[in-house]
């Protein structure tokens, strides 16, 4: 049986196989370069008169690479799931063989176990492969980024998630194929639902895994993003009370009862946020890096809010807990990639012929 | 060796063409004392028939007394059914070409010679009782 | 010899609609059955019940004295071909053969190598560029070679030219003949059958009309011509099976263990296709007997 699940996969894992190792050469040709790139950037910074315009520039210069590894293996599992997963029985029962396959001499729950166990190893293994060289690779780019670690396009695309990822897809596709019977159909079905699985998991699952840091910070013009009177004359401000690299889940201005509120109502027509010349008008200066001279009118206004009371509250996920994470998700992915097995195997006794 | 024919038109169950058949060789000599019958597998695989057939027609074969069977070696014939009656044939089968020679210049057809033929025979063989 | 299918009350239905219903058989090992009946009457059904591709709804059935699928060694003795003969049109020949080596314990390579080399099949060449005639013959090598006590056809040659089929039946009784096996083969051809059956199975809508050794049954069916005559006039021990009238004469075909007495029928033979059209008329269970109207016939002295 193992040779015939071997035999069948054949072709689809040497194909697979030869992408993956080029992909890893490339990576491991690459990868200390960027290392290399990166750490000469930082040490140019840090020296007295140093200049870290480089360190800004690094992540620009490599971004077109590190969005191809990141969708790389953001792309690995469902397409495991549609091209391995979804065909795997639904091929065989739309073709007849399985006819001949359940009339040999094993028994239809091994002929099952080995075919899912093979494939699922093999897919464990390619996306393993494939998270680990990006993860290592990516490592200078994503201290250097934007985006953090934590947040979910990373998230999703590092570490040990995307093993489980594709062993989820996996079953998912095995299942959908069991069920449906046809492997076209199967496949639109396990790409639609592991979408939706994705996009449902770190809006409604994640953030809960465990309890997420709150905490209220004053309003200057380090912590503040954005600053904009709107056309109804009220003050939205923007803010993070999160220190660098957490998954914020939300931010938002608290009045001094720790009321969250938005907009802040404060005159715009007189007073410190008012912009002499336009009465009434905004004062939509931006505050910003904008270096030692900051715009008068906006750390004027921003001292005026915080002499009433308001302050940014936000409520994040370190960035500590990007490890944590990992593991808790792995774990329910595989335990739902399990579920779906069982589910096969028990609707395997009663496929019709 | 002799080769065997099925005749799905006849009516008569395979086994017993089979039986006649090997009667019939054995009658104008084509098949002699000590020669073997095709194994039943040959037979099978020739005519696509059951196998049981074949083992059922030899075996009333071998209850008439005219083969017998050597486990793991064949079927081979022990008897004939040539008899004297063989040196008879030829000077019958001149006759008969004589009879049919004048049938035809008598303007009788080939069916007519057939029907002329068979009913006789038939009621001949059923009055044999009273020919001596 | 022991039951190689014993099947009781057996029932498989899909939903509403009824595939096979109260099948009851006892066939017996060392026969080559043929399972006949008209398209849709159940006969895929019954095979793959048999060979545990279905579970029944209703009843039991036995293969070889075990449940149908039970295990590995219940599944290494029964071989079976499923309709239209299915390989994997992606696999050479030969990767067939080490299919059927690697998933059969009781596979004999050399009797499956044999016969690939007598059919003629280049190893090397895929199954799906094989012609039907030779995927049949991939397909009934894989069931052979494994050497199983019962063999199962569902229509093999159905859709093999003539040529084809005869070179089909000529091999598998050549296998029957060397391996001593079982066979049931299914077809809707009954000329298919007649040479190469000596058990017969008749099912028409889904139910069992018929079912015995072919020489048996045709020992036991005459056909029956002579004056004009009501069936319920017949005796009880003969059963009408059809029965035809013109304004002079009726002809039966009835079926009677006992012999036919009556001196006004000229009794026939009933050959075997005509026996099975005869049983194919029925669409339910045969009529049953009304045996207090029919009188009993007796011999005076």
């Amino acid at each position: 049986m193992i040779w015939l699940t071997w035999r069948q996969l054949r072709t689809g894992t040497v194909i697979v196989g030869a992408a993956v190792a080029a992909l890893a050469a490339l990576l491991a040709l690459t990868g200390p370069g960027v290392a290399h790139d990166y750490a000469a950037a930082i040490a140019a910074c840090a020296e007295p008169a140093g200049a870290c315009s480089a360190v800004g520039r690094f992540f620009d210069r490599n971004q077109m690479a590190w969005l191809a590894v990141t969708a790389i293996v953001l792309v690995v599992p469902p397409l495991i799931g549609a091209f391995w997963g979804a065909p795997l029985v639904s091929r065989e029962l739309e073709a007849g063989t399985h006819r001949l396959a359940w009339t040999q001499s094993v028994t239809r729950t091994r002929w099952l176990a080995v075919k899912l166990g093979l494939t699922g190893l093999t897919a464990v293994a390619v996306a393993g492969l494939c998270s680990l060289a990006v993860t290592w690779w990516a490592g200078p780019l994503d201290h250097s980024g934007d985006m953090a670690r934590i947040e979910p396009l990373e998230f999703a695309s590092r570490g040990v998630v995307p093993v489980a990822y594709a062993a989820f897809a996996l079953a998912l596709g095995a299942t959908a194929g069991l069920l449906i019977r046809r492997p076209l159909p199967a496949m639109a079905v396990t790409l639609a639902l592991f979408v939706t699985a994705q996009i449902a998991m770190p809006i409604l699952v994640r953030p809960h895994l465990l309890s997420p840091t709150r905490s209220t910070v004053a309003m200057t013009e380090a912590s503040v993003d954005t600053f904009a009177f709107g056309p109804d004359h009220a003050l939205r401000v923007s803010a993070s009370a999160a220190p660098r690299g957490a998954w914020v889940l939300s931010s938002h201005a608290v009045d001094p009862s720790g009321k969250r509120v938005s907009p802040i109502t404060i005159s715009a027509a007189s007073g410190p946020c008012a912009r002499p010349g336009s009465p009434g008008g905004p004062a939509d200066s931006p505050p910003g890096v904008t270096g030692p001279d900051g715009d008068p009118l906006v750390t004027g206004c921003l001292a005026e809010l915080q002499r009433l009371g308001y302050r940014i509250e936000s409520t994040y996920h370190r960035a500590s807990r990007f490890w944590p994470f990992q593991w808790y998700e792995a774990g329910i992915y595989t335990l739902a990639a399990l579920g779906l097995a069982g589910i096969c195997f028990w609707r395997i006794r009663r496929v019709p012929a | 060796m002799i080769e065997f024919h099925l005749d799905d038109r006849t009516g008569l169950s395979p086994y017993l063409q089979l039986v006649r058949q090997v009667r019939q060789a054995l009658r104008v000599g084509l098949l002699r004392e000590g020669d073997q019958l095709p194994t039943v597998k040959e037979v099978v695989s020739s005519l696509a028939i059951n196998p049981n057939t074949v083992l059922k027609a030899y075996r009333e074969l071998e209850h008439e007394g005219l083969v017998a069977a050597r486990p793991g070696v064949g079927t081979f014939v022990t008897a004939t059914l040539a008899d004297t009656s063989l040196a008879a044939h030829e000077p019958l089968r001149q006759e008969l070409r004589r009879w049919l020679a004048r049938a035809r210049r008598a303007g009788v057809d080939d069916e007519s010679i057939e029907a002329l033929f068979m009913t006789t025979f038939r009621s001949a063989t059923d009055g044999e009782v009273g020919i001596a | 010899m022991s039951a190689v299918l014993r099947a009781q009350e057996l029932g498989k239905s899909y939903g509403r609609v009824r595939a096979l219903s109260d099948c009851t058989l006892d066939v017996p090992a060392g026969r080559v059955v043929g399972l006949v009946g008209p398209n849709g009457a159940g006969k895929t059904t019954l095979l793959n019940l048999a060979v545990g591709l279905l579970t029944p709804t209703s009843g039991t059935i036995e293969v070889l004295g075990e449940r149908p699928a039970a295990g590995p060694e219940q599944l290494a003795k029964v071989g079976f071909v499923a309709q239209g003969a299915p390989t994997y049109a992606n696999l050479s020949v030969e990767d067939h053969l080490r299919l059927g080596a690697r998933l059969n314990p009781g596979w004999d390579d050399a009797v499956a190598r044999d016969r690939i080399g007598r059919l003629g099949l280049d190893l090397s060449q895929r199954a799906g560029k094989l012609s039907g005639g030779q995927r049949a013959q991939l397909a009934l090598t894989l069931g052979v070679a494994k050497r199983p006590e019962l063999l199962i056809l569902d229509e093999p040659v159905a859709s093999l030219d003539p040529l084809a089929r005869r070179e089909f039946l000529q091999d598998l009784m050549e296998a029957v003949a060397e391996h001593g096996l079982s066979v049931v083969l299914s077809s809707h051809l009954v000329s298919d059958l007649e040479r190469v059956c000596d058990y017969l199975i008749v099912l028409v809508a889904s139910q069992v009309q018929l079912a015995g050794d072919i020489e048996t049954l045709m020992a036991t069916h005459h056909r029956l011509s002579g004056p004009r005559r009501d069936p319920a006039r017949l005796p009880d021990d003969q059963r009408v099976i059809s029965a035809s009238h013109t304004d002079r004469q009726s002809t039966f075909l009835v079926r009677t263990d006992a012999p036919i007495l009556d001196p006004s029928w000229t009794v026939g033979q009933v050959g075997l296709e005509d026996l099975v059209l005869a049983y194919m008329g029925h669409t339910t269970n045969p009529p049953p007997d009304r045996p207090t109207e029919r009188p009993k016939l007796e011999v005076q002295r």
